[in-house]
């Protein structure tokens, strides 16, 4: 099965053992990669913020970057979620309404991409210890995937998921919402990062960088301590191949 | 009250409810307990998302034929011998209504819950022709007496208010001596209030849905305060928005279930009545009925892009799932409607120049889309209010031209990849230690209560990576998981139809699943 890398922007920024743990979780269940260069960023920060028009010419560099893709699969619920907007987004637009249904059709996001297209719910992935799962909100209501992750963490060896309060809700990230109005923006992480820590896991868990970035980062700053890892690094801890756990980073703040 | 319930600007208002910690924590605690209970009556139903689709098909039918509707409303009220009154504007509104107080020589007034009439500035109105105003609801009686605090939340107005300050005002105001139980607190206002019911001359009442083919209103309350304003008065008015309006009483059956449920997570309220002019024959009942049916902006919305807003039953479960209004409070938004709903709709009512920040106060979590009884798509919303707002360049310069490189940045993959190149050493001087710590506009906003990463050194980065490294060997190097593959039949040939669960739909509520499927081993 032949699969493009959407990498997206914060992990070709700043979390590059997300997306090298993404492909090699994907090439070990059997997949094909490939990673189409002219990708950029879904344009969500720009649209979001209310820049239509500036937006649509990131939209459409991302359609022409995965034209020939069969499948395209993200680290990130909330890019695959603005992917999914496109056929929104170019409604009625004779060049581009096609090509963004295209997209959103081929898309999926990585934990959904192996259980609902591979049928896989066991990748053979082994983490020793106590973790939380923070289930994002783009992920969970705008792409409408709320199960996938939780198939998977179920079979990864030795991990014990802790039950988060307030599960659902927002971590206050939200994109330049985090910058546009950090003060509200902080009481919303203060109170996701007090439930993150009254679980006492050793490892919060995400399928969003944009979350675990806001997460972590907050509980980093206030001297919480917790590893934070990606769920693409969790799954990519495989017991017979020792020496391959040297391209998992152990999260952003460790 | 008016729309506008606070001269202050949007951070001055914020600040104020980050600071009130009893407010935050009520808040909070409300929330949490609600969504239990609504979630509750809401699986009680059996497929609540169908019940959902029933009630924007409802919703968006009786607004794409509003005229005849509200044609058909005023003919049944007149047959039976009510008035009706269409209001083109608030000031007309409650022109008309004082006009009726006045031709009656009425000097008391009792009113129930309406946040139209609030809207609609109508309690000033009133008291300006020297009418003595009393609101009914419990809530709205406390804030009444705290000199006129503004209401926070569309259901519950006193939510941010706790028992010992109720107790507090009802001891300045009217000389309450007793403790702060509940009851003890709520017998008090009773007992005051049974004497206003009796005394009043005139009872104004909102309208929580017109049946037009009966000519009646619905009311739906839990105190019943609603149909003794209704019933003891001898002129009952009813003050309607244009849109709050459904064909029968089969579609009003379905959006109260959904009304209540929603607000309140109750299967039903204690009272639900339907009322309208006094027929013949009837023993009880007002002897004159009026009904103003108000347009204020309504017109505008219908015909614009936020039509959908108008599907809003003021049920407030949107205000119970924000995760900003949890924090910040009603008050913050400066609007008699606050949440997610209000930012939505006070600047269609109350203009950009008043509250443009308003659509902003949302990390766009979608949890008032997902909660939503009659599926407004509320989030994307708020996204189109940001693009008018950046189209009719209210947006600042700062902002403007960030947003323009950014999306240049984000268009170009040889200028990003040029980013790659150099964000590294761009970012050296502002990192320590692997973070950024210092740096200009919207990193300053994250910094400053966050740490952020440094960018890693191109040959570090992932797409460096991708492109030099060996290729790990595939497949075959790995057994447990193709047997997988194998036993379920895909190959490298099957597509994303042959997935082996069914697909997730988006928009659901998934919360409802999320309390069936508790997150954790032993749910699942």
């Amino acid at each position: 099965m032949k699969v493009s890398i959407f990498s997206t922007c914060l992990v070709d920024l700043m979390f590059p053992g997300v997306g090298k743990a993404m492909v090699e979780v994907l090439e070990r269940l059997g997949c094909e990669t490939d990673f189409p260069a002219s990708q950029v960023c879904c344009g969500q920060p720009t649209y979001n913020s209310g820049y239509l028009e500036e937006s649509k010419q990131a939209m459409i560099n991302m359609m022409n970057a995965f034209e020939h893709s069969d499948y395209v699969v993200g680290p990130s619920g909330s890019c695959v979620a603005m992917f999914h907007e496109y056929p929104h987004i170019f409604k009625g637009d004779p060049n581009w309404e096609m090509k963004a249904i295209a997209l959103k059709e081929k898309s999926f996001e990585f934990t959904q991409f192996i259980v609902r297209v591979l049928g896989i719910t066991d990748v053979g992935a082994r983490l020793e210890g106590s973790a939380t799962y923070h289930r994002s909100c783009h992920m969970t209501r705008l792409l409408g995937e709320a199960e996938t992750p939780f198939m998977l963490l179920e079979k990864v060896d030795g991990l014990q998921l802790e039950p988060l309060k307030n599960a659902d809700n927002c971590c206050g990230f939200g994109g330049t919402f985090s910058v546009k109005m950090p003060e509200i923006s902080e009481q919303m992480v203060d109170e996701k990062s007090a439930c993150v820590a009254d679980t006492g896991a050793e490892y919060l868990i995400s399928a969003d960088m944009g979350c675990l970035m806001n997460i972590g980062g907050r509980m980093s700053r206030t001297g919480k301590e917790i590893q934070v890892m990606h769920i693409a690094e969790v799954l990519n801890r495989i017991p017979a191949e020792p020496e391959r756990r040297g391209t998992v980073e152990g999260g952003a703040f460790a | 009250m008016s729309l506008k319930t606070d001269d202050r600007k949007f951070d001055a208002r914020t600040a104020a409810g980050i600071g009130d910690a009893f407010m935050r924590g009520a808040v909070g605690s409300a929330q949490d307990s609600l969504k239990t209970r609504r979630l509750t009556a809401a699986t009680a139903l059996g497929d609540w998302e169908q019940w959902r689709e029933l009630g924007q098909q409802i919703r968006q039918h009786t607004l794409e034929n509003l005229d005849y509707y509200l044609g058909q409303m005023a003919d049944n009220v007149e047959r039976r011998g009510g008035h009706v009154f269409f209001a083109r504007t608030k000031e007309e509104a409650s022109a008309y209504i004082r006009d009726v107080v006045q031709s009656k020589n009425a000097r008391k007034v009792v009113k129930s819950k309406s946040m139209v009439t609030e809207e609609i500035e109508m309690n000033h109105v009133l008291m300006e022709a020297g009418c003595e105003v009393i609101e009914s609801d419990l809530g709205e009686y406390i804030l009444q007496e705290d000199d006129w605090d503004p209401p926070s939340h569309i259901v519950a107005p006193a939510l941010h208010k706790n028992r010992k300050q109720i107790r507090d005002v009802f001891a300045s105001k009217l000389s309450y001596a007793g403790d702060e139980t509940p009851e003890h607190l709520a017998r008090f206002a009773r007992d005051i209030l049974r004497e206003k019911f009796l005394e009043a001359e005139i009872g104004i009442t909102g309208c929580n849905f017109a049946v037009a083919n009966l000519g009646a209103i619905n009311l739906v309350t839990n105190e019943g305060n609603g149909d003794l304003t209704a019933a003891l008065p001898k002129t009952h008015i009813a003050v309607m928005g244009m849109e709050r309006i459904v064909p029968t009483l089969e579609e009003m059956e379905v959006l109260d279930n959904l009304l209540c449920r929603s607000a309140v997570g109750q299967k039903l309220t204690s009272y639900i009545t339907v009322m309208g002019p006094r027929e013949p024959g009837e023993v009880d009942g007002p002897e004159e009925f009026h009904l103003v049916i108000v347009d204020n902006g309504r017109s505008e919305i219908l015909a614009s892009e936020f039509h959908e807003a108008l599907q809003c039953i003021r049920c407030g479960a949107c205000l119970n799932v924000c995760p900003v209004y949890r924090h910040i409070g009603g008050h913050a938004y400066g609007s008699i409607y606050p949440g997610p709903i209000g930012a939505v709709i006070t600047p269609l009512l109350g203009g950009y120049d008043d509250y443009k920040e308003l659509p902003y106060a949302s990390s766009l979590c979608g949890a008032c889309t997902d909660v939503c009884p009659v599926k407004i798509p509320l989030h994307e919303q708020l996204v189109m209010h940001r693009q008018n707002i950046v189209s009719q360049g209210r947006t600042g310069v700062a902002d403007r031209v960030q947003m323009k490189a950014a999306s240049k940045l984000l268009s170009s993959p040889g200028m990003f990849r040029s980013t790659l190149r150099v964000a590294y050493s761009m970012t050296r001087l502002l990192s320590r230690h692997g973070r950024i710590v210092r740096g200009p506009g919207p990193i300053e906003g994250w910094i400053g209560i966050r740490d952020m990463p440094q960018p890693v050194k191109k040959q570090d980065g992932f797409r460096s990576w991708y492109e030099n490294r060996e290729r790990v060997e595939r497949a075959d190097a790995f057994d447990a998981p193709l047997k997988d593959i194998r036993k379920n039949g895909l190959s490298a040939k099957s597509d994303a139809n042959a997935a082996v669960l069914p697909k997730a739909e988006p928009g659901r509520d998934s919360s409802v699943e999320e309390a069936a499927a508790p997150i954790g081993k032993e749910g699942r």
